[in-house]
């Protein structure tokens, strides 16, 4: 049944060793990936360029300025002298964000009456809007607190306060959250690419047909080719895992002997998804196309990046579909939440029924392709 | 004698379209047999389903006695195959590839080295062993191939189009190799469009618009009815300006047809007309080197069987 088999994984073995174009895949791609989201994509926003046009100018109004920049979340870098300059630093650009104080702010204020402080955000990156709103909300809302509690003297404080505690993550670092997702995404595009360009490649060398008129059987031919990128895969995720622990100091709270298990699972379906891949295919080219097409929706659909409670339906069903979510949520919950088997069980166990299905589907495909 | 290949209304049809059209065909054991015909004929298709790569659509053939259908891995295990584009892998060496090949055919540890011996003293690429593929030659690279696909000693080779792509003096030399192995005892299949090739065949058979139209040895085909009519005569004519001169003779009654054969023109006419013909060209002003008697080539059988089968299939469709 897996006639021919050893000798597949002895020339695949060759050819991954041979091939500066898998080694460059295998290497240089996790690299520039790790490096590209480890560091620079960084959620937390901070020093949001900030230009401010402060027609009051007395002690109040400065006082107000000075909370903002202590918070971090602003970087004064100009000061308008009109509504109309203050417009242009923000269209041009050059800040993202303009504060206005109007010339009676302080009087307002002493004579007790309510106040209006004008907040101009650049909308066009929705984040660093919603960062700086968030921000100035809460800056405007402690001050309000403070002349109140000197108007009001003996309050003390707002009634109510929230005292957060950050269970997991709690430093709530990006890299924590960002870089096992990585090791999820990056697992599947090496060990899908691989797989399909290593058996696109022999379509297009015609060394297929030739394998095909020789009696090595189909199951020792496709088993032959998955292991080997198998153990690539293997490989990758243990040095991955250790560049996430030692780089980027991620520490792993659950069990990694766990975490192994279930990637092999993972694992398991990307290697399908290559071989499905290389089924339709003609040439690398298309292989790389198609790859990515199944890449990109793991990326932006799977969780990684955005997160999926907030989808619309369809596009919440969508990343249903897709291995990468299960792995993901596998990875974060052994990494950051320390989760067991327990918790995490039935993600593995959809992943591997996918890998089932996408593994038939694959294999039908092989055997009319090559008939 | 015994048939290696036995196919009985052999069909295969992609869609609508018929590749390969009803072909029973019998190749004796021992033999070369050559395969002829135009491109997309069907010539590829038919070694396709021979090895069983391609279901036939219709039919059935049989190849070493086993059903191409129900039997294809016992046929794999016996025959080798050499396709146009010598499918080696470039990034292993001479003997990483035979070793390659060696291990997928099942041969034993212990004789495979004597095995790879043998076919690179065949093929004689001993000076090679650790090149790279992708570093030999288009003659060499051909060589690899056939060695690959010998190392198991199969009985029956189907080479298809071996040739394609390789200079003149790597051309000579394979067929050399191949009446080398068929002294062994191994029968090929060999498919080409060059009628130097076909001439050194022991077989030929001529595939044309997917039909299988003639069979035999290249004496037989030369010998046909339909090649050489009753009363008729091939000759070989050596004049100045061709071109014209063949649209000339052409015109005369009793000139069958006329073609251009590199440097003279070939003939088929009324028996013993070659002196008429003489006197015709020189009223003509043509100035006649040379008007001799000759036997056909089998470009000359084939291109009159295809002339036939167009004709047939012109009137056919009116």
């Amino acid at each position: 049944m897996f006639r021919g088999l050893s000798s597949i994984i002895y020339k695949e073995t060759i050819h991954v060793l041979r091939d500066p174009r898998t080694l460059f895949f295998m290497i240089l791609i996790p690299g520039l990936q790790l490096t590209i989201f480890g560091f620079a994509i960084d959620l937390e926003v901070r020093d949001i360029k900030t230009v401010v046009y402060n027609l009051d100018g007395r002690r109040e109004s400065r006082e107000l300025l000075d909370a903002f920049q202590h918070s971090d979340s602003f970087e004064f870098v100009g000061q308008a002298f009109s509504d109309h300059e203050l417009n242009e630093f923000i269209v041009a650009g050059e800040a993202r964000v303009g504060i206005k104080i109007p010339p009676n702010y302080t009087d307002q204020l002493i004579r007790g009456e309510r106040t209006t402080v004008q907040v101009l955000l650049d909308g066009s990156d929705s984040t660093v809007a919603m960062q700086a709103l968030n921000v100035a909300n809460a800056i405007a809302m402690a001050r309000s607190i403070e002349i109140l509690s000197e108007v009001l003297p003996g309050t003390g404080g707002p009634p109510i306060e929230v005292r957060p505690r950050v269970l997991f993550n709690p430093d709530m670092r990006t890299v924590n959250f960002m870089v096992p997702g990585l090791v999820g995404i990056i697992m599947q595009i090496v060990t899908m690419l691989l797989t399909a360009v290593s058996i696109v490649r022999e379509k297009e060398q015609g060394t297929l047909e030739q394998l095909m008129v020789t009696p090595v059987s189909r199951l020792g031919l496709m088993v032959g080719k998955l292991v080997p990128y198998g153990v690539i895969g293997v490989v990758e995720t243990v040095s991955v895992l250790l560049i996430m622990r030692l780089l980027f100091g991620v520490p792993i709270q659950g069990s990694v002997a766990l975490l192994m298990v279930f990637s092999l699972a993972f694992l398991f379906t990307a290697l399908g998804l290559g071989l499905l891949v290389s089924t339709i295919a003609q040439n690398q080219i298309q292989a790389l196309q198609l790859s990515f097409i199944i890449i990109m929706p793991s990326v932006l659909l799977s969780g990684f990046v955005f997160p999926q409670e907030t989808m619309p339906w369809i596009i919440w069903a969508i990343g249903q579909c897709i291995p990468a979510t299960y792995f993901i949520r596998i990875l974060r919950g052994i990494i950051i939440r320390g989760a067991g088997f327990e918790e995490l069980w039935l993600n593995a166990a959809i992943l591997t029924g996918m890998g089932v299905v996408v593994l038939a589907i694959a294999t039908a495909r092989f055997r009319k392709t090559l008939a | 004698m015994t048939a290696v290949i036995e196919t009985r209304g052999l069909t295969r049809r992609f869609g609508h379209f018929t590749a390969v059209d009803h072909v029973d065909l019998s190749v004796e054991e021992g033999t070369i047999y050559g395969f002829l015909g135009p491109n997309g004929s069907g010539k590829s298709t038919m070694i396709r389903m021979l090895c069983g790569l391609l279901g036939p659509s219709d039919g059935n053939a049989t190849v070493l006695g086993y059903d191409v259908v129900r039997e294809s891995e016992q046929i794999k295990q016996s025959i080798g195959y050499m396709s146009q584009q010598f499918s080696l892998y470039t990034d292993l060496s001479v003997m990483e590839n035979l070793q390659f090949y060696a291990r997928i055919y099942g041969i034993p540890r212990r004789e495979r080295s004597e095995r790879i011996d043998e076919v690179i003293d065949i093929v004689g690429i001993g000076d090679y062993r650790k090149r790279l593929a992708a570093n030999l030659s288009g003659g060499w690279k051909q060589r690899l191939a056939l060695a690959c696909s010998l190392v198991h000693r199969p009985k029956l080779m189907f080479l298809d189009e071996p040739t394609a792509g390789i200079d003149p003096v790597a051309r000579r030399d394979l067929w050399n190799l191949l009446f080398n192995l068929s002294g062994r005892g191994v029968t090929f299949f060999v498919t080409t469009h060059y009628m130097d090739e076909a001439e050194r065949c022991t077989h030929v058979g001529y595939i044309y618009f997917s039909k299988l139209i003639v069979s035999g040895t290249p004496n037989e085909l030369k010998a046909m009815q339909d090649v050489r009519p009753e009363g008729t005569e091939r000759f070989e004519v050596r004049c100045d300006r061709l071109p014209h001169a063949m649209r000339a003779l052409n015109e005369f009654d009793y000139v069958r047809d006329a073609t251009i054969f590199a440097d003279s023109l070939h003939v088929l006419a009324d028996a013993h007309s070659e002196t008429h013909m003489k006197h015709d060209l020189d009223a003509q002003g043509f100035t006649v080197e040379l008007i001799t008697p000759v036997s056909p080539t089998l470009e000359d059988v084939f291109v009159t069987l295809t002339r036939e089968r167009d004709q047939q299939r012109a009137s056919s469709h009116v």
